[in-house]
């Protein structure tokens, strides 16, 4: 009997040197964790005022509690159907181009034979990615400007010149084109990555068989980059409501509202400019509710069929 | 070993001559702009501008000059960058530190683990950030630019795992020694990490030159906007109400395109002079982070 309490107390006072011992680790983190509570958790129990009617001068307590009305008026809201469009269409496009495109040219250059060459051109692809989307929307906007070079080159062809970024019918390939622009570069590395991680003397032995170079890619190149392709593709679905603010921010313009308005731009007009926070509010709850469910579903998918786990 | 057909040359010679006019369209845009910056008026309005100045001018430079908006501009960037980077740094070093250890050399790491990654997972959004930001009373304050991303929870996740990939030995040798954290961070991890430091400081850096909204809603006085946000500005001021009288004021717009190109271009330089450095080491950061995972 005397002997258990003994042990209970020795490792009472273990625990308390464990504890000890594990201390500074948790002075380590503190910087961490109050700039993580005020910045992230203290605006996230924040969303309670998509459910109030909130004026900023009364503050949270004085707020009348609306229950689902703001989420009500903005279902209702005549455009909120066509930015949800907008921006499940635009993400949709952007993941798709920007699954196809860096693989198709990590496959070019895994058949290119000049390192030389290889290094520089990758060195100019990646170059836009590092470029913040004021730079190459200035850029963007010069190049397509009435006088600019698209349309000078259009011109002197006989063609008719045209206006990219204030056509409905145009915005959208103007925004997922630029977007493979800035990102498609980037993205090349990791499936590059994945090339040099096969296993040469697969080559060989189809080789041997008489396997040809597009049979070679087909059985061999392509499924060995597979379980990135995968983790890749199932990733980017937890992206389906971003559909790239900062980017339709800078490049959108009253004329192109109907089609490059997205979820995220509204909520800066309505919140921002407007100054309606309660609804807007409740507009950045919905996707962020919704990007947890999807991106929740991505890790784990991708976890389940391509091994990935963020740490 | 290779057996060089005929099809296999022309398949080669036409592979490599898509991937240089891939990248060749890559850079003309850029180099679009930096011609148009230094290019005259009346040759911009002809349309004669294309990858080379014509009418050599360098009337937009003077001009960026005279404007103390884009100075204003260039030094909150400055201090935010310094400062902000610093931070970034340390708190990242810190948090990654202890989150890479084992589970039973420290007991609560899962619980922090998940506190961190949670807020990558899910956000309050635009407007609640905003109002506590506010209520913190840092509207115009250099802190609004700064400590609310201070903690970049992917580059935490970078270090951390790098910090794992060291030999466990070398830690347990330190330990052996008597020597506390604080020895085993400075003298064996960080030494040992600097690729991975680097990766992360550079990609810190580009980050806080290139962020502009943060300025643009935070900030209510155009003279505390970053460079970016002052840029913003510039690149948003077209009237599109003014489409149909374009003609009447092509003079005036003509000017306004090179001037803006111009302070697009002297906004690109510095990256441009870390991406050989940058270059080196992301290839090196993203591998780490996304294939091992």
């Amino acid at each position: 009997m005397k002997n258990v309490s003994a042990t209970a107390s020795q490792q009472r006072t273990l625990r308390w040197h464990k504890f000890l011992r594990e201390l500074p680790l948790h002075l380590y983190l503190l910087p961490a964790i109050i700039l993580v509570i005020t910045f992230c958790y203290v605006p996230m129990m924040g969303v309670v005022i998509a459910f109030q009617n909130f004026k900023v001068f009364k503050g949270w307590f004085a707020a009348p509690w609306v229950g689902l009305a703001n989420f009500r008026y903005v279902i209702h809201l005549p455009n909120f159907s066509q930015v949800l469009y907008n921006t499940v269409f635009i993400s949709f496009l952007k993941i798709v181009c920007s699954l196809v495109v860096p693989i198709v040219v990590a496959l070019m250059f895994n058949e290119m034979q000049s390192t030389g060459l290889k290094r520089t051109l990758q060195t100019v692809m990646y170059l836009p990615y590092f470029m913040s989307w004021i730079i190459l929307g200035g850029i963007i906007k010069d190049l397509l400007d009435t006088n600019g070079l698209i349309n000078n080159v259009l011109a002197s062809l006989g063609l008719q010149k045209v206006n990219l970024l204030t056509s409905n019918d145009s915005f959208r390939s103007v925004l997922v084109v630029t977007d493979i622009w800035k990102t498609f570069g980037y993205n090349t590395i990791i499936y590059l990555a994945a090339l040099t991680g096969i296993d040469p003397s697969l080559y060989e032995a189809t080789m041997i068989d008489g396997a040809n170079r597009w049979q070679q890619t087909w059985h061999i190149t392509l499924p060995g980059m597979r379980s990135v392709i995968v983790m890749m593709a199932t990733l980017s679905l937890g992206n389906i409501l971003n559909a790239g603010f900062e980017q339709v921010l800078v490049l959108y313009n009253d004329l192109v509202m109907e089609s490059g308005d997205i979820i995220d731009t509204f909520v800066y007009r309505l919140g921002l400019e407007q100054g309606k926070y309660s609804v807007s509010t409740a507009v950045g709850l919905f996707k962020s509710a919704v990007s947890l469910v999807l991106i929740s579903t991505a890790y784990y998918l991708a976890n389940r069929f391509a091994d990935y786990r963020i740490f | 070993m290779k057996c060089e057909t005929k099809s296999r040359k022309l398949f080669l010679a036409i592979n490599g001559t898509l991937l240089i006019l891939l990248g060749v369209l890559c850079l003309v845009p850029i180099i679009n702009a930096i011609a148009v910056s230094f290019s005259g008026a009346v040759a911009i309005g002809a349309g004669k501008v294309t990858l080379w100045p014509v009418d050599f001018q360098l009337d937009s430079y003077r001009y960026i000059l005279s404007r103390s908006e884009f100075f204003d501009g260039l030094f909150v960037t400055l201090k935010r960058l310094v400062l902000g980077t610093v931070i970034q740094m340390v708190v990242t070093v810190f948090t990654a530190f202890p989150l890479s250890m084992e589970k039973r050399d420290f007991r609560f790491r899962t619980v922090y683990v998940w506190f961190f990654v949670f807020t990558m997972l899910f956000g309050g959004g635009l407007i609640p950030l905003y109002l506590q930001i506010r209520s913190l009373k840092l509207l115009d304050t250099i802190w609004a630019l700064i400590l609310p991303g201070a903690v970049s929870v992917y580059n935490i996740i970078l270090m951390l795992n790098f910090f794992r990939g060291l030999p466990r030995e070398l830690s347990e040798a330190f330990y052996v020694d008597g020597a506390n954290y604080h020895h085993v961070l400075w003298q064996l991890y960080i030494p040992l990490s600097a690729p991975s430091f680097a990766t992360i400081l550079l990609f810190t850096m580009v980050g806080h030159w290139n962020s502009w909204f943060e300025g643009l809603i935070y900030m209510n006085h155009p003279r505390n906007y970053p460079l970016a946000t002052y840029l913003y500005t510039i690149v948003q001021t077209f009237d599109y109400s003014n489409i149909s009288q374009e003609s009447a004021e092509l003079l005036s717009r003509i000017t306004t395109r090179s001037a803006k190109c111009a302070q697009i271009v002297v906004a690109m330089i510095p990256i441009v002079c870390v991406y050989p450095f940058l270059q080196r080491y992301f290839v090196k950061g993203i591998v780490l982070g996304s294939v091992k995972g």
